[in-house]
């Protein structure tokens, strides 16, 4: 980021909750690079950026979709980099109908089930009936080949439409499966179905005066963004985009992410230094927890997890993955799951058997943490285990958490402290209601002390994908123990009690390769674990040496590796995550600190840093380029391409997988080998982002007749209402909009801050921002307290009546938006504690990766103190029966037939 | 710096006048108790290169260590993704590691009971591994209703992982794949 000329910052307050990353959006600042901060909320981000934009929660697509527009009207987008690297030629279906055209859905749609069929998404084929115009240009790209006729080995298009329908979220990062490479292009980017026009057409209606309109930002202030962002990008400049949860938690939080990486592509801000779109992940290792997955779709490495009916055979898993003709390393995904399953069955995993394949559980459709929750009211949970999170305090909706909590038969808690989870059955505010009562409760709650991150070795994987290997300082206190040791010994203990089974379903336990070695203090040894998942040659003269890299891994179980982009962390031989070179005596890219997945290479798609010549776009922006005299690629990075392979190398068209990637195919991960401006697959609501409102909006949604995505996953239950949305009778019973956040000195929540009294002191108390208009209209009074209320609950919360709130005028009305941090929670342990945001939060998923969305609800707020007892139950119950929300309220999927 | 205490070149005046403190307010006013106190950092007897465990940005720590304790955390100048720096949570984190709340026994809370009572570790792993045998056999779902196979179990379920080590996240998901567990989630989800 130092090395940014403007740095976005949308969607984060980068200063308050990465303080000591945003050190180098300062870098960048003096060094003349430009900041801006988008955020309904000014915080410190805003006060260190030149510029703060306040938009109203949730309208983000918008704005974002406006810039697009602005850049594609004006001619200001990066040309050569966008016919070269991106899909912006290659021409689509004649199927595909634009939400122009269908008032705010794509074809495809299918109202039943709330899903799309994306088969009119794809690519033109050149078998189609239409074919190409040959006056356009027809096949001009350096890619297309003379003929056609590439079988799609994946099956027919009926089953590539099913399997994309399957569930969000499924492909990881392999994105989806295109069944070849050989795509039809107009390089003019003239075609009226290129992807080029395409995009133009669907943005043409993203106006400033658009942004005005919905995000509430003027007109001036739009151009003041555009500005900064056109001049700092091309040849000589690049910007950057940094965002946090501000875009993630969204009904269709993934087409946030994805909007601005159709700007950063058309910018040619990808794969180059100050380039980029930095996702800011908020702890120590979640990009380790989605790269070695604890998540329900996908396994190590991005590989998905088996779906009942699509991957009931290995091959029909791999054809889904990849297809032979494809480009890039996917294709490669046989050797990868073949070493995966014998990193897990060792012996028992052979080719005769598929390596064990069948001893993978199968998924019948969506079953995330909320789906569980849904799941355990229903009794069909019997146990579960929270390590080292709060749901009782965390997760949206608390009271539909902590009443699924009383639905368990046991309950494994692991913690340093007494988090409200673990004290539900006592504490919670339900006991208070009278919701639940402690003697009724018949879970079973089993409290493990954990070990911290000073008492046990191991890597974190930060937000850059750096893995650090954590030396162990002391040994854990009392009974406390890593989760390494805890889940290790449970391991031997279920397989002790299975031992001799000859139920064919235990077999995947009974074979597992489970035996690790011990430390010096007689726990499992991290390092062996590590090494497991870097993986080893199994066969041949190298048999028993760790692989170096993911290219030296196998289809024929001559290697293991337990997580195939993690291989070459110990290459070698050696733990290259201990790697500690100090940053002033080494480059600036520091690649002997710690180690990057993939290979330690850390910019992506670096290729695109170079001209499609492999000379650097500029000498300003020099990263990575081809080396004419040594015939390789060579910079400042390891390249993340080919090394030998020419800028001028065009493949067999026959060919696909790595040797498929053209010497300006940059994307080696994508199907094509371009970036996606438009995603013919693997978005499960839409080619393209579209701007619909959040499930709960003040406004109604001036560009389509449909309010909100219609693929969004609602859950229509009493317990999970909705206020009414724009001009429907009762939305003005919840008037406001709330968004919440964290704070510098509270972690989530509140584990790991809430029990320390030097964090607890410097933040004591739940407070609520709102602006001095509101606080006048509603009778706040600062220091003072206040109820705020949802259709699921109400809170109280400190008062804090602030500048830092602005009111925002959107079609021609005063918007308020409220501040909600969301790290307190009630129990009884903690050094402070308080009412939790969260409780205010209903359940609705994006339904790309189902993650709720918690940055934007409606509300009312009144001064005074919440209700005690059952009479906050009441007052809940008032206010919903006053805006006459029922359970349809908000949960039509398609709202076109109510103009 | 200061001369010993035990000579008159330790007289007040003459530490002003030697140190050029001369309006005593600075090192000549020191006493000899201040002046022999040593920072925890340097009489730790070894310092852990560590990383914080907040927030993603993946900062550099130093722990500092006497007698089997840690006596101090701070931010690793080594570090070029911290370059020395920490905030007030990753500041904060010697506390969360000697926190006087902090718990270190298991504790075991039977149905219906009103209070946790403390439990043997041994004892509550042995349970938890029965319950874990048990759930799983009640809940298994081999075929699915049109006799596809699942081999799974819908009855256990798991939250966490982005606080835990890559080693850890591993463990688990193997574990749980294997024994059929898919409702295996963490932060990420949320």
């Amino acid at each position: 980021m130092a090395n940014a000329d403007c740095i976005i910052i949308q969607g984060s307050n980068m200063a308050e909750c990465h303080p000591v990353g945003f050190q180098w959006v300062s870098e960048a600042k003096a060094r003349g690079a430009r900041v801006i901060h988008v955020d309904p909320r000014f915080t410190r981000t805003s006060a260190i950026a030149d510029t703060h934009v306040p938009i109203r929660a949730g309208t983000d697509v918008v704005l974002l979709g406006a810039l697009i527009n602005h850049v594609l009207s004006n001619d200001l987008y990066f040309r050569d980099y966008v016919v070269a690297y991106t899909n912006a030629a290659t021409l689509v279906s004649e199927d595909f109908v634009d939400t122009e055209d269908l008032d705010g859905i794509f074809s495809g749609f299918d109202p039943e089930t709330g899903t799309y069929d994306p088969s009119s998404w794809s690519y033109a084929e050149r078998e189609a009936p239409e074919g190409p115009s040959p006056e356009t240009g027809g096949p001009a790209g350096d890619d297309a080949s003379p003929d056609g006729g590439i079988e799609s080995p994946a099956g027919d298009e009926h089953g590539a439409s099913r399997r994309a329908r399957a569930a969000g979220g499924q492909h990881g990062a392999a994105g989806p499966a295109l069944s070849h490479a050989n795509v039809l292009r107009d390089e003019t980017l003239q075609h009226p179905r290129s992807v080029f026009q395409i995009l133009r057409k669907h943005y043409r209606r993203y106006t400033p005066e658009m942004v005005r309109d919905v995000c509430g930002i003027p007109v001036e202030q739009f151009h003041e963004v555009a500005r900064a962002l056109t001049e700092n990008s091309g040849r000589e400049r690049t910007t950057c985009f940094a965002y946090a949860l501000g875009w993630t938690q969204h009904s269709l939080g993934a087409q946030f992410i994805r909007t601005a990486a159709i700007l950063q592509l058309l910018m040619g801000n990808m794969g180059r230094p100050g380039g980029g779109i930095m996702a800011l992940r908020g702890h120590a290792s979640i990009q380790g927890s989605t790269d070695i997955p604890t998540l329900f779709n996908i396994l190590p490495g991005y590989l998905p997890m088996p779906i009942v009916g699509e991957h009931d055979t290995l091959q029909d898993y791999l054809a889904q993955i990849s297809s032979p003709l494809q480009k890039g390393y996917w294709t490669e995904a046989e050797s990868y799951t073949a070493s995966l399953l014998k990193a897990w069955w060792g012996d028992a995993a052979t080719p005769e058997n598929d390596f064990c394949y069948d001893y993978l559980p199968r998924l019948t459709g969506a079953h995330g943490t909320y789906q569980t929750v849904l799941a355990m009211l229903d009794d069909e949970v019997e146990g579960y285990f929270v390590v080292g999170q709060n749901p009782a305090v965390g997760s949206a909706h608390g009271t539909m958490q902590r009443l699924a909590l009383a639905h368990l038969k046991w309950l494994v808690v692991r913690d340093f402290q007494l988090v409200e989870t673990a004290t539900f059955w006592k504490d919670s505010p339900e006991i208070a209601t009278g919701e639940l009562r402690t003697e009724d409760i018949d879970t079973e709650v089993f409290f493990f002390p954990a070990a911290n991150h000073v008492e046990k070795a191991g890597t974190f994987t930060q937000t850059q994908r750096m893995l650090q290997w954590r030396h162990q300082a002391v040994q854990p206190p009392g009974d406390a123990q890593s989760e390494l040791e805890f889940f290790h010994e449970l391991g031997v203990r279920v397989r002790a009690r299975l031992a001799g089974s000859t139920d064919e379903r235990d077999r995947p336990l009974l074979d597992l390769t489970w035996d690790y070695p011990k430390d010096a203090h007689g726990e499992t040894d991290s390092e062996a674990v590590l090494r497991e998942i870097n993986g080893y040659h199994l066969t041949g003269e190298r048999a028993g040496e760790l692989l170096d890299s993911f290219t030296q891994m196998r289809p024929d179980g001559s290697t293991s590796g337990g997580c195939w982009i993690y291989t070459g962390v110990y290459a070698g031989g050696v733990n290259r995550s201990a790697n500690r070179v100090p940053g002033r005596d080494q480059g600036e890219v520091a690649h002997d600190w710690g180690w990057a997945w993939p290979l330690n290479r850390r910019i992506l798609y670096n290729r695109a840093s170079a001209d499609p010549q492999g000379r650097p776009w500029s000498e300003r922006k020099a990263y990575v380029w081809w080396d004419e005299e040594a015939r390789r690629w060579t910079g400042k990075d390891i390249p993340d391409f080919p090394v030998d392979r020419e800028p001028s190398f065009r493949p067999d068209p026959d060919v696909g997988g790595p040797a498929a990637l053209a010497g300006d195919d940059p994307f080696i991960m994508q199907a094509d080998g371009k970036g996606w401006l438009f995603a013919p697959r693997g978005m499960v609501d839409g080619p393209l982002p579209t701007h619909y409102e959040a499930q709960e909006s003040p406004v109604t949604n001036p560009l389509y007749a449909q309010q909100s995505n219609p693929s969004r996953l609602t859950y229509p239950r009493k317990d999970n209402l909705w206020s009414p949305s724009g001009a429907e009778p009762g939305a003005e019973v919840y008037p406001y909009v709330f968004t919440t956040y964290r704070l510098t000195e509270h972690h989530t929540a509140g584990g790991m801050s809430r029990w320390l009294p030097y964090l607890s002191e410097l933040q004591p108390e739940m407070f609520c921002e709102v602006s001095p208009e509101l606080a006048a209209e509603r009778g706040l009074t600062n220091g003072d307290w206040a109820t705020i209320i949802s259709a699921r609950s109400a809170i109280e919360a400190r008062v804090l009546v602030t500048d830092r709130m602005r009111p925002l005028t959107v079609q021609g009305r005063t918007v308020h938006q409220i501040g909600l941090p969301y790290h307190w929670g009630v129990g009884g342990d903690a050094v402070v504690e308080g009412d939790g945001a969260n409780d205010l939060l209903g359940i609705v998923l994006d339904p790309n990766v189902q993650i709720q969305e918690s940055k934007v609800g409606s509300c009312d707020i009144r001064a005074g103190r919440r209700p005690r007892g059952e009479a906050l139950r009441r007052l809940v119950a008032d206010y919903q029966s006053r805006s006459g929300a029922t359970v349809e309220t908000g949960n039509a999927r398609l709202t076109q037939g109510d103009r | 710096m200061a001369p010993r205490d035990s000579t008159f070149l330790g007289w007040p005046v003459l530490r002003q006048l030697a140190t050029g403190d001369l309006l005593g307010r600075g090192a000549a006013a020191t006493s000899r108790r201040t002046r022999e106190h040593q920072p925890r950092t340097v009489t730790a007897d070894r310092v852990v290169q560590s990383v914080c465990p907040y927030c993603a940005v993946g900062c550099g720590q130093k722990v500092f260590v006497k007698d089997e304790k840690v006596v101090q955390i701070e931010g690793d100048p080594d570090s070029p993704v911290s370059r020395g720096r920490l905030c007030p949570k990753g500041a904060a984190s010697e506390q969360l590691v000697n926190s006087p709340t902090r718990q270190t026994h298991v504790l075991y809370r039977a149905p219906g009971a009103t209070e946790f009572r403390r439990m043997d570790r041994d004892e509550a792993l042995d349970m938890v591994a029965d319950r874990f045998v048990r759930s799983r056999a009640d809940t298994w779902q081999e075929l699915d209703d049109r006799g596809r196979r699942l081999r799974r179990t819908m009855g256990i379920a798991s939250l966490g992982g982005a606080t835990l080590d890559n080693e850890e996240n591993y463990l688990m998901k193997k574990l749980f794949t294997a024994a059929g567990a898919i409702q295996i989630e963490n932060q990420a989800r949320i």
